[in-house]
This record gives structure tokens, C-alpha cells and sequence, in this order.
């Protein structure tokens, strides 16, 4: 279930476009931020809160690469290899998180703090390499960077 | 070509993303002087002024504008496109932190130029931050009746609204950009017909770059006839020059249309590392046509300059690769991005970029004989102008242009030996999750 706030802003939203259809990825955005991750559940209750058939809304979330069809840790470490970043030592950047957390591309850390994944650019190739984090950019990252935001900032 | 050095887009004046410094630098007075003008009057400054859509396509803006219908039963929509995702690219992004306003204003304008009463901004999922400053400044235009009911005591009202992307490459192509903001997946639709007689839900709706519709007050401010004669003369004022890879200053320059790629390089991104030779550049982000360091001379960053050089313009984002590089291993990792990115709906892009990718993996491991080159070529060759959307081309086109300019490259890599027949291709290096 949707919190107040979150089905008041969908009533906000409901006047700025003609069809609820086009409330899908703004409610699916809403979804991940409330629970994390979008499940089967939750794709069930979004579709039923616009009127629109649970295939749809699955259809979308599958589509769109940023929606986690599973839980993911507190910190979902996006790990950008594309050229700009590639050309300024991501893959051994990617390579070092992995190795220092243990664990494999896509994967989650058994005490589920930490999910690493490789993600395609994001606009930040000026200050390559970078990850997003949450929010986040963390730009011009080093491989002494990283090790220190996973003992502090990322802990 | 005269030395042009003002920055319009981006010009250096702190706290200019907030609405009190914005108004203190001439803010908001090209919207002034656009609402005392006739609409056309508006379209017909732009199109005098050679505007070219800064999105990759170059299409003259002011054209673009006349072929909304004037009268319309069915509502008409702006649409600015944030979501700048082509590999190399991040120049909207600045204008988001640095000039929000400008951006707005323009959009504004834009709108009562075409008689258009909602603008919908699509950005990309990934600047949620980015999203927020926008919204700020937003609001704060919202609050001072620069957008909404009456702008400014006119007839004419408009509202703007933030719409959030998930992540897909696609949703950057304007007609999957409209399926994204109706609420599917990002599919490119088939055109014609074409978004200004059915666009968003079927409706007149025109798509413009972030950029390009940040020129728009400039333009309205200056006049078209001193924005004309700046840079290229078929693509004039400035550009956003997003350079990175192997430089020693990656950033975004803004500087004229037409400035020297070398120049680029050298002058403002501060050379290559090391003071090493340049291996090959990608001028214009990861889909257009690669250019070898020997071939950069006098090659000018514009349409036609590049062109002639065999490759395009496209957003602008140069990416240099040193002498060090492995090239073939960039190839195969932007091939792979097309891959990942393919929406799937056509056969040759969906299955002939997954198969591009798997010979040049085959390659990068040491597996590829002279006869995959080959076989690549014509996967590519298959691909490219067989698709609905561009992205097709889009894939094609590095590896078309790298197999003309970097044929050694394969040929230093290529197995003399047979393949055993028992060979299993090798996996790609990292995979994704989540």
C-alpha cells in the first residue's frame, strides 16, 4: 500500500496528463522508493490503482533497467563501464568493488548491505570513472576513493 | 573564422541557476519581448536565426516549429528531451546545475511560439539530483507567473511539467521518447506519421534538445541576424562540447560551432596524457564514425567538416583514445552498450547487435580469424537502414567505420590457426544484475 503522501502526489500528477496510463513509471518510481524493489505484489497493486491490466505494468518494469525486480542492499553501487569510463580504468575500478565486497557483478552481499551492478553511461563522462550511488554521482573515482567511501560514507 | 569567445549557454556567473541572479542578467526579458511579438513573428526570428537541433540530427529548429499546425481541435505539446544518453554525452546536465532558467524561458517561449499550452521535460531516471534542481527552479518560475495562467498579465498560459525516465538508451529517440511518456515501454514508432501531426496521444507535439531550446532566448535577446553569423555558417552560435576518455581536462566546453577538433583537444582539454599520439577519436558520441589520430587535421566540429571527414557531428561528445589504447576492446564495449539497449522490436538490430557483439568479444579474446571481419561487416551492413529507429545505424556505424580505418587492428589479432571445432565462444566479461 501506498503511504498518504505518495497516493496525494498521484492525485497531483492524475491532472497533468489526459490518460492514468501515463502515471505508470511516475507510481512505479514511487513503488521503489517506498519498498526498495518493485514485486510481483507490488506490479499487482500498481496496476489495480490505475486501472490498467498487471501484464502492462510488468511489461514496463521489465523494460526499463532502473526498476529492481529484486531486493537490492542499502547501498546499489552502479558501476558505470561504458567508453568514456572504460577509457579511465572502470573495468579495474568494477573489478576492485567486486573483490573487496566479495562478491560477483549483479550480486548482493550476504549481509545485504551492499548490491554492485554494472550500468550502461551516465552522463558523467567528463569525470570519469564514476558510480551512482542512490542518488548519488561519485565522480573521478581511484581505487583508494572507492576504499574509502566503502569504510566511511558507504559503510 | 573571427575568434567568437562569449559563452551564452553557459556563461561564468555564480548563483546564475537561482532566479534572483537569473533575472539580475537580462532573465526572463526575452519572454517579454517574445509575448509583445505575433507567434509566427517568434518562429520566424528562430528559423531566421539557422538554429540546428543540438540532439544529434541537426534539423533547423525554426522548420521544425512551422510544421505544428496552426489551428487544432486536439491539444498540442512541447516535449524537451533531457534524456542524453548517448555514450560520451553530458552536456544537458549542465544546463540543469548551471542555467536552469534559461532552459525554462526558452521552453516557455518555444511554447507560445507554437501556441502550445503544455510542456512536458523528459529526464533521464538516472538525474534524479538533477531532476530536483530543475523542479526548484521550476517552482520558483511558477511563483513569479513566468509559467502557468496568464504569463505575465497575457492571454497566453502554459504549464511545464518534470517527467522522470527509468534508463533506456531509446527513450533518447524521440518517437520512443512519446510511448515512454504515455506510459510504455520505450518503443520507437514508425514514421510517418510524423510527431507534429500525431504525437503524444496522437496529438501535434513538437520535440526539441535541451540545448536547443536554451538557444531560443538567446536568439530572441541578440537577434537572429547577430546569432547567424557565429561559428559555422550553416550551424551557427555555440556548442556544448562534452570532451572525455584520454585528455588531461575531460569536460564541457562551450565554444563556437566549427572550432578545430585538434584545437578542442589540445587548446582547451589540455592534450592527451603524457603528451602521447592520439590512437582514434569518436567526435560526436559513441554512434558516430570513428576517425584515426593521423586523419584530425584541420577537421572542423561541424556537420559539414565532419562529414567530409567521414563521420558526424551527432551530440558533440568527443571521446580521444591514446596511442595505448586496445581499440578493439572499446569497440566490443560500445557494441555491447547497443546490444543491452536494443528495444527489441526489429529482428536485425535486436539479433545482429547481439551477434556484432559476440564476434568482436571473439576478437578481443584472441578467437577472431580474418573471415569473422567479414561476417561483421555484413551483420553490420544488414543492420544499418533496416530498423524503424536510428539505433540500428547507431550500432552499425562505429563498426563499419572501424573495420575501413582499423583493419590492421584485426589483422594484428586474428588466429592464424584454425579454430578447433569444438570452440564455445567466450562469455563477456561482466555481467548484469539486479
Amino acid at each position: 500500500m501506498f503511504t498518504k503522501e505518495n497516493l496525494d502526489k498521484l492525485e497531483v500528477l492524475k491532472k497533468q496528463y489526459p490518460t492514468m496510463k501515463s502515471l505508470t513509471l511516475p507510481a512505479l518510481w514511487m513503488a521503489q522508493e517506498q519498498f526498495g524493489w518493485i514485486s510481483p505484489d507490488t506490479m499487482k497493486y500498481v496496476g489495480e490503482l490505475l486501472e490498467l491490466p498487471v501484464s502492462h505494468i510488468y511489461g514496463v518494469v521489465t523494460f526499463y533497467t532502473m526498476f529492481n525486480t529484486r531486493p537490492v542492499g542499502t547501498h546499489h553501487l552502479q558501476v558505470c563501464t561504458n567508453v568514456s569510463c572504460q577509457l579511465r580504468g572502470a573495468e579495474r575500478l568494477a573489478g576492485h568493488i567486486c573483490d573487496r565486497l566479495h562478491i560477483k557483478m549483479g550480486e548482493t552481499t550476504p549481509d545485504k548491505r551492499y548490491t554492485v551492478t554494472e550500468v550502461e553511461c551516465l552522463g558523467s563522462c567528463g569525470t570519469a570513472p564514476m558510480m551512482q550511488v542512490g542518488d548519488e554521482y561519485y565522480e573521478n573515482l581511484t581505487l583508494d576513493r572507492v576504499d574509502a567511501l566503502l569504510s566511511k560514507e558507504l559503510k | 573564422m573571427s575568434e567568437f569567445n562569449e559563452r551564452l549557454i553557459l556563461p561564468d556567473i555564480a548563483g546564475l541557476h537561482t532566479i534572483e541572479v537569473y533575472e539580475q542578467h537580462n532573465g526572463y526579458q526575452a519572454l517579454r519581448k517574445a509575448l509583445a511579438m505575433k507567434p509566427e513573428e517568434v518562429t520566424d526570428e528562430v528559423k531566421k536565426s539557422n538554429l540546428r537541433g543540438r540532439g544529434g540530427a541537426c534539423f533547423p529548429t525554426g522548420l521544425k516549429w512551422t510544421f505544428m499546425p496552426k489551428q487544432s481541435a486536439k491539444p498540442k505539446y512541447l516535449c524537451a528531451n533531457g534524456d542524453e544518453s548517448e555514450p560520451g554525452t553530458f552536456k544537458d546536465r549542465q544546463i540543469f546545475e548551471q542555467n536552469p532558467h534559461l532552459f525554462i524561458e526558452g521552453a516557455v517561449i518555444a511554447a507560445y511560439a507554437m501556441g502550445i499550452e503544455t510542456v512536458y521535460v523528459y529526464i533521464r531516471g538516472e538525474y534524479a539530483k538533477w531532476v530536483k534542481m530543475l523542479q526548484k527552479a521550476v517552482d520558483d518560475a511558477y511563483a513569479k507567473n513566468y509559467i502557468g495562467k496568464n504569463v505575465l498579465g497575457s492571454p497566453f498560459s502554459v504549464n511545464l511539467y518534470l517527467y522522470k525516465g527509468a534508463g533506456a538508451y531509446i527513450c533518447g529517440e524521440e518517437s520512443a521518447l512519446m510511448n515512454s511518456l504515455e506510459g510504455n515501454r520505450g518503443y520507437p514508432r514508425v514514421k510517418p506519421p510524423f510527431p507534429a501531426q500525431n504525437g503524444l496521444w496522437g496529438c501535434p507535439t513538437t520535440i526539441n534538445n535541451i540545448e536547443t531550446i536554451a538557444n531560443v532566448p538567446v536568439i530572441l535577446n541578440r537577434g537572429w541576424e547577430w546569432f547567424s553569423k557565429i561559428g559555422a555558417p550553416k550551424q551557427p552560435g555555440t556548442l556544448l562540447y562534452g570532451i572525455s576518455g584520454h585528455v588531461n581536462k575531460p569536460g564541457v566546453y562551450e565554444l563556437p560551432t566549427g572550432v578545430l577538433l585538434s584545437d578542442l583537444i589540445h587548446r582547451y582539454a589540455g592534450g592527451v596524457p603524457g603528451n602521447k599520439k592520439i590512437k582514434a577519436v569518436i567526435p560526436g558520441g559513441s554512434s558516430t564514425m570513428w576517425l584515426r589520430g593521423e586523419e584530425l587535421d584541420g577537421v572542423r566540429m561541424d556537420a559539414d567538416s565532419l562529414k567530409a571527414a567521414g563521420s558526424s557531428i551527432g551530440t558533440a561528445g568527443v571521446i580521444v583514445m591514446d596511442e595505448d589504447t586496445d581499440v578493439l576492446k572499446v569497440l566490443a564495449r560500445i557494441t555491447h552498450f547497443y546490444h543491452h539497449e536494443s528495444c527489441g522490436q526489429c529482428t536485425p538490430c535486436r539479433e545482429g547487435c547481439g551477434w556484432m557483439e559476440k564476434i568482436l568479444n571473439r576478437f578481443v579474446a584472441g578467437d577472431g580469424t580474418m573471415a569473422d571481419v567479414d561476417l561483421l561487416l555484413d551483420v553490420a551492413n544488414n543492420v544499418e537502414g533496416n530498423t524503424i529507429c536510428a539505433l540500428g545505424d547507431a550500432a552499425a556505424w562505429p563498426i563499419q567505420s572501424f573495420i575501413r580505418k582499423f583493419r590492421d587492428e584485426f589483422e594484428k589479432r586474428a588466429r592464424t590457426t584454425p579454430r578447433s571445432p569444438s570452440y564455445i565462444p567466450p562469455p563477456h566479461l561482466v555481467t548484469t544484475g539486479a
